[in-house]
């Protein structure tokens, strides 16, 4: 019979479940993970990860089939068949929308660290303070300082490639050699450099690819395939699977229990901590119990918040961290669909080989220094410039051999960027939980109620102009900017519903990401962020969970826990 | 710096695949859809192929008939398509047969290469025309729109041929391979690799 007592629970396994099941596990606590989805094993359940588009009953395009059984992943890149499967099924995922939102989420072992961009950027100072200074939902109860050290701590461990540029708007790290940019991009950033006076840069990505190998991870390396997304066979990229799940297996304190759905934080009216979770076997549908002397909540933003919701309710009518009247507002993401295109002449004797798993980044420029718009914060620019290959307009004249010939070069360079942008922290976005509409469990689902705002709305007029402006700056011809839909969660970056903050009375979490309301019970996934920067956040919960995580283990030490 | 030989002693030891001649064994894979799967008769995988070869001939490299790209086009307007795209392409299909009887008095496959040739050559005009007409002016080489809707219009049949026929040839492994250029583990990436005119695109 196997125990159902541990240290510390983690609940998820995606990028933070895995930090915190490795710096739990390290230290010497007894740890279970708990996981709702399935086991995929490192490069063995990689199953499309030496598939070539060829292998694919429809070269990798999705079927009306497909698309009937997931209208809400049909409506992005999330839908094909190459990654079928691993983005979580809407038919036995359900939740409403009172405004579109677009959930993407991997409900199997490693969660969305399988499936991430991999851009992984550090806030910068002044996004610890600008609530602060701007007046808008609540300060953060932390500043760069104190998460600085963090960041050279998972950056070292899971392996970031990048340069170091020396700017105050986006800090240096502990960098692996960049993935390099190619011989447009670095004329462009050039240019770039020289029409805005230092001012602007077109740099190196920073990217979660690993640009040397790592032995003591067994990591291979990058090999330039850019299929991240299909697992990967080499450990090209940090996950759950390559990186943190293997070191914290060594310890030997770790158990990972998959098909586990927690369905709530056990809580202690006399205590006033946890005990425990109560899980149910995504399975058999048994219902157990698991204790712990501390709980980590990672099972990513939205989720982490619906347990909370579903916890000590006959405390807290809305749950467990609701005192506040915060849990579920305050939902952010990046806005992003916005950005420009253009064509670049001159480097016809130019090439590449090689597929990167990423291309450049244009920091923050907006709002920064002595620069001020009619909106506050700011956005960066993600893109890549490359050669046209037989995916070109084929509404255009052309049959035969010269047509086919021409198909089979090279044709015109062309170089794109699509900006994303800060969303506020905002009481009105929010979600609740929607009693009316069950999952296959009898499980309540989330109901989401969030649009951008006339701050975020203000903002991608610059994010638009100021992409085609650089462009043309940059000597590109032809270029067009662009502005699609931008629903919240379709930048698949959800954060807050549970943030932190500095008094109890405006927030759901303290400075150490502890639950007001139950100290023993840590949330250091996206839901616990104060407000959303406009870079990638993933680097950021690492740093977060691995912080909270020493915090845990010293004050269990302390027996102040 | 690791050496590329340990290097691959690394991947085979970690990932339990071998390397041959830079080409990753394949995984097991899925089956592939039959013809009698679908909507379509042997007959219009037929007529599909000879107007694909017309669209994409053999040169000195495969042509689409090489790579029965008609059966893979056939297969993704049946699963992939909406119904009303598939209407478009089958009463195309079908229209285009009469519409060469008329001006030829013989059905499709019976013409010349030079007949083919000349009557493909103004079906692809008279498609250009119609969706300029309809403000269609861009369209990708995949058969799929995500944003498909009743609303928005479709361009011409055609356009739907040679999107289909575009797409199942290029990704075919003979069209990936040696009509274009595939390392399917490059394991670097160059950013200023000389080109001269006539090196192949990579797949």
């Amino acid at each position: 019979m196997a125990t159902n007592e541990y240290d510390a629970i983690v609940v998820g396994s995606g990028i933070s479940g895995g930090w915190a099941a490795k710096e739990l596990a390290e230290k010497g606590l007894k740890v279970l993970m708990l996981e709702r989805g399935r086991n995929i094993e490192h490069i063995k359940d990689y199953t499309n990860a030496m598939h070539e588009t060829w292998d694919y009953p429809h070269r990798g395009l999705p079927t009306q089939q497909m698309k009937a059984d997931n209208p809400k992943l049909a409506r992005e890149y999330t839908l094909n068949e190459m990654t079928s499967g691993m983005w979580a099924n809407d038919k036995e995922h359900p939740y409403t929308e009172v405004k579109r939102f677009d959930w993407f989420r991997g409900y199997h072992l490693g969660g969305r660290s399988l499936l991430w961009g991999r851009q992984s950027y550090r806030w910068n100072a002044e996004d610890f303070t600008a609530n602060l200074k701007d007046g808008i939902a609540v300060d953060w109860p932390i500043r760069y300082s104190d998460i600085a050290p963090w960041y050279d701590y998972v950056e070292k461990f899971a392996g970031i490639a990048g340069t170091q540029e020396g700017l105050d708007v986006l800090p240096d790290g502990q960098f692996l050699p960049p993935v390099p940019l190619n011989v447009v991009e670095k004329d462009v950033a050039k240019r770039i450099e020289k029409v805005y006076k230092g001012m602007r840069h077109l740099i190196h990505s920073r990217t979660a690819n690993i640009t040397q190998p790592m032995p003591e991870q067994n990591r291979v390396g990058c090999q330039y395939r850019n299929k991240c997304w299909l697992g990967c066979p080499f450990g090209g990229y940090f996950s759950t699977q390559s990186s943190t799940l293997p070191v914290a297996m060594k310890t030997g304190n770790l158990t990972v229990r998959p098909f586990s759905i927690v369905t709530k934080v056990l809580y202690d009216k006399n205590t006033k901590k946890a005990t425990g979770v109560e899980v149910l076997d995504a399975e058999t549908n048994l219902t157990y119990e698991f204790t712990s002397k501390i709980i980590f909540l990672n099972a990513s933003t939205l989720n982490s918040t619906w347990i909370m919701m579903n916890s000590a309710t006959d405390v807290w009518d809305k749950g467990l961290g609701s005192s506040s009247g915060e849990l579920g507002h305050n939902v952010m993401d990046h806005h992003l669909a916005v950005g420009a295109h253009g064509s670049i002449e001159g480097f016809e004797d130019k090439y590449y080989s090689g597929k990167r798993p990423c291309g450049f980044y244009i920091p923050r420029f907006r709002n920064w220094g002595k620069d001020k718009r009619d909106y506050i914060r700011g956005f960066g620019y993600q893109g890549s410039a490359s050669r046209s290959s037989w995916q070109q307009n084929v509404a255009e004249l052309g049959i035969g051999a010269d047509f086919k010939n021409a198909l089979a070069e090279p044709g015109s360079w062309n170089i794109g960027m699509g900006g994303f942008g800060e969303i506020l922290a905002d009481h009105r976005n929010k979600v609740t939980l929607d009693k009316s509409v069950k999952d296959k469990w009898g499980l309540p689902v989330l109901s989401m109620d969030a649009e951008l705002q006339a701050n975020e709305l203000r903002m991608r007029k610059d994010m638009k102009q100021d992409a085609v402006e650089i462009l043309e700056a940059a000597g590109a011809k032809n270029v067009q900017g662009w502005d699609g839909a931008s629903p919240i969660g379709k930048g698949i970056h959800e954060m807050g519903t549970a943030r932190m903050g500095r008094d109890p009375k405006t927030s759901v979490l303290n400075k150490h990401n502890q639950i007001w309301d139950a100290p023993n019970v840590f949330v250091t996934d996206g839901a616990c962020m104060t407000s959303a920067s406009c870079v990638n956040p993933s680097l950021t919960y690492m740093a977060l969970t691995a912080r909270a995580a020493h915090y845990a283990v010293e004050e269990l030490n302390k027996r102040n826990l | 710096m690791m050496q590329r030989r340990d290097l691959l002693k690394m991947i085979m030891a970690t990932t339990g695949v071998a390397m041959v001649g830079g080409n990753a064994l394949a995984y097991e894979l899925k089956s592939k859809v039959p013809l009698t799967d679908t909507v379509f008769k042997s007959d219009d995988l037929l007529l599909f192929n000879e107007i694909a070869e017309v669209i994409l001939p053999r040169t000195n490299t495969p042509g689409a008939k090489d790579v029965n790209a008609g059966l893979m086009a056939l297969i993704i307007a049946n699963d992939c398509y909406t119904s009303r795209e598939r209407d478009t392409l089958v009463k195309g299909l079908h229209s285009l047969n009469k519409n060469v009887e008329k001006s030829y008095g013989s059905p499709y496959l019976l013409l010349s290469s030079i007949e083919k040739t000349e009557f493909i050559n103004q079906l692809d005009a008279a498609a250009k025309d119609y969706n300029h007409q309809q403000n269609i002016y861009y369209l990708s080489n995949t058969p799929y729109d995500r944003e498909s809707s009743d609303e928005k219009p479709l361009p011409h049949y055609f356009t739907l041929i040679k999107q289909l026929t575009l797409f199942s040839f290029f990704t075919s492994k003979e069209a990936a391979t040696q009509v274009l250029r595939y390392e399917a583990v490059p394991g670097k990436y160059n950013g200023e690799l000389d080109y001269k005119k006539g090196d192949r695109a990579w797949f």
